[in-house]
């Protein structure tokens, strides 16, 4: 079997996609209203790689999982309820902001920081995990910058598969354009994957994983360090959310044929 | 003054593709309005056929990392050939496509050089000397524009948020400035074996399609008659799309049930995927097929420009202001007249 993997899957929080969205300008830059009141959950791609990081350390003897997190600590304790009871994991805290608007490069470096930290982690082995794009910034850098950080070279952005070799080496299928996978062999870790959705649908929850689970996450919590994000050169000039509300015409009553030849009459003219 | 750097990978048969004219498109606008000074940077196996394609774009310099060695998308080479030629141009800001070759090792490159990055922009525009950027947060929820002080800036611009650069090829070879990057053997731990490639009859995503048509979960749902018609759903999809040469998007939820072994769709993926946790396509029109339309997954439709739904519930997401036309229909009658009137 492949020499075991060190783990360690980076996430923030998101507003759940289902809460309507209103960007406000607040004391240190644009923020959304009600921001610590909106339902949170863990960063949807993020979690696909929760997800796919506690597969591979479930079937690789030996190998340890660490979900670093970087959020105010109260929507952290709130989301890390349900997250807890999906799969075993060692939590390391940030407290700092998980803002869309937050600059990536100084979210990296306090990761960067905060992983360096994780007492007993082999940098040699690590596999650093997270989602290729937040739901927040959505821009698909924080983990490209923190591989830098570390020093680690061997990166692969929208993660649909690893599959470890018999040799420590593994295989990577990343998303290309044109509905195709790259894949890729790397020697082995340390390296860099930003999963897309993987191949896993989300564990059911596991009322005894949760228990065993926030026996560290609370001491996690207290233990979280502050982190610091300032704008640093970076100025938002207008933040609003679209305006195109358009009038929706409602067909009804209308035959089958007669629908279908008004839908093929849009569709064919140019 | 500045300094605007188009940076871009070549192709295999060593010319750009659309994204990068389309970049090279924008930081000719932005030099123009900057009054810079123009660089072009390539890399790749080939050089040469991009290079004198882009002969007339007004660069004063044409920079170059080539070599078999730069040919695969690997992080490692492509990093240090990006850096190299940062490095070289001296730029202050940099423009390139945001294919997933230059997205994946953008970031890090900003890193190396001290400088900073912006991915997915949607506009550029500069006034007084200042250059601000538009782009969306909060998956295409929330549109802003920002400006930075640091530098060097890299751009990545999204596919079909610019025109494509047009001009004339050079009447002779373009004298390249090649940069040697020296490619240890940490640089290739990784080795790029190709890729994978759906089969030409499953190849659903279509990114040049005029059309995108996006299927929800009610394909998979009881029909009137109490039954779900799953094998006829995949039929009129595929006839469709085969007819139309639409590119095919699909719910959340859809996708799942697929994941989940349920009676689904079979060639329905995650990469069909529209929404919160999918993609955001381009493309001129949109019809939408037993979707709910709610939030999550009105956001992949912000780049639709005409969107049309068919919907048995005239109170579904998509008539709250989401689409210019919802017709309150059975999908499978309507899909069906569709096809027979697109022809064989």
């Amino acid at each position: 079997m492949p020499n075991p993997y060190h783990v360690v899957v980076c996430a923030s929080v998101v507003p759940d996609p289902l809460q309507t969205l209103e960007p406000i300008t607040g004391p240190s830059g644009p923020a959304l209203k009600n921001e610590m009141m909106l339902p949170a959950i863990l960063d949807p791609w993020a979690s696909h790689a929760l997800y796919e990081g506690a597969n591979l350390v479930k079937h690789i003897a030996g190998s340890k999982l660490w979900l670093v997190s970087m959020a105010p600590k109260a929507k952290l304790q709130q989301v890390m309820m349900t997250v807890a009871q999906k799969v075993p994991l060692q939590l390391v805290a940030v407290d700092g902001p998980s803002s869309g608007f937050a600059d990536a490069h100084q979210t990296a470096h306090a990761l960067a920081a905060a992983i360096r930290g994780i007492a007993g982690i082999d940098l040699s082995r690590l596999l650093l995990f997270g989602g290729w794009e937040s739901a927040s910034r959505s821009a698909g850098v924080t983990l490209q910058l923190l591989g830098e950080e570390l020093g680690i070279v061997d990166q692969f952005q929208g993660v649909d598969a690893i599959t470890p070799q018999e040799d420590g080496s593994f295989e990577v299928l990343e998303r290309v354009e044109g509905a195709r996978h790259q894949v890729s062999l790397c020697a082995g870790p340390p390296a860099v994957l930003g999963w897309a959705t993987g191949n896993l649908g989300e564990p059911r929850n596991d009322p005894q994983v949760g228990m065993a689970n926030m026996r560290t996450i609370m001491p996690a919590l207290q233990r979280a360090t502050v982190a610091a994000i300032s704008a640093d050169g970076l100025q938002y000039s207008n933040v609003a959310t679209p305006k195109q509300q358009r009038q929706t015409r409602i067909v009804k009553d209308l035959p089958a044929e007669d629908i279908a030849r008004d839908i093929v009459q849009w569709i064919t003219q140019e | 003054m500045d300094t605007i750097l188009f940076l871009a990978h070549t192709e295999e048969d060593g010319t750009l593709g659309k994204p990068a004219l389309e970049a090279l498109g924008a930081a000719v606008e932005l030099n123009q309005t900057l009054s810079g000074t123009l660089v072009a940077a390539l890399y790749g196996a080939k050089v040469q056929p991009a290079a004198d394609t882009i002969a007339s774009c007004g660069a004063s310099r044409f920079l170059a990392v080539a070599g078999e060695d730069f040919a695969s998308a690997r992080y490692a080479t492509d990093a240090a050939a990006c850096e190299a030629l940062l490095r070289a141009a001296q730029a202050t800001i940099v423009l390139t496509a945001a294919t997933s070759r230059s997205s994946r090792v953008m970031a890090g490159v900003t890193h190396r050089v001290g400088g900073c990055v912006d991915t997915h922009v949607s506009a550029i525009a500069a006034d007084s000397g200042s250059v601000t950027l538009t782009r969306w947060f909060y998956r295409q929820r929330i549109e802003a524009s920002l400006t930075r002080t640091q530098r060097p800036w890299v751009l990545l611009l999204d596919p079909g948020a610019h025109a494509a650069w047009q001009g004339q090829d050079a009447s002779g070879p373009i004298t390249l400035e090649l940069i040697t990057v020296p490619v240890t053997e940490s640089m290739k731990r990784t080795a790029v074996r190709g890729t994978i490639t759906p089969p030409a009859d499953q190849q659903t995503i279509r990114p040049d399609a005029k059309l995108l048509f996006v299927a929800g979960a009610g394909w998979t749902k009881k029909q009137k008659d109490g039954q779900t018609h799953v094998p006829e759903a995949e039929t009129l999809i595929v006839d469709f799309l085969h007819k139309s040469k639409a590119s095919l998007g699909s719910s959340k939820s859809l996708v799942e049930l697929t994941g989940e072994n349920q009676s689904a769709l079979r060639f329905m993926s995650h990469l069909n995927q529209v929404g919160q946790t999918g993609a955001t396509p381009r493309h001129p029109k949109g019809l939408s097929t037993c979707c709910h339309g709610e939030e999550p997954h009105t956001v992949g439709w912000r780049f639709i420009g005409e969107r049309r739904a068919i919907n048995l519930d005239p109170n579904c997401g998509w008539a709250r202001g989401k689409a210019d036309v919802l017709y309150v229909a059975d999908a499978f009658e309507v899909m069906s007249k569709v096809n027979a009137l697109l022809g064989p």
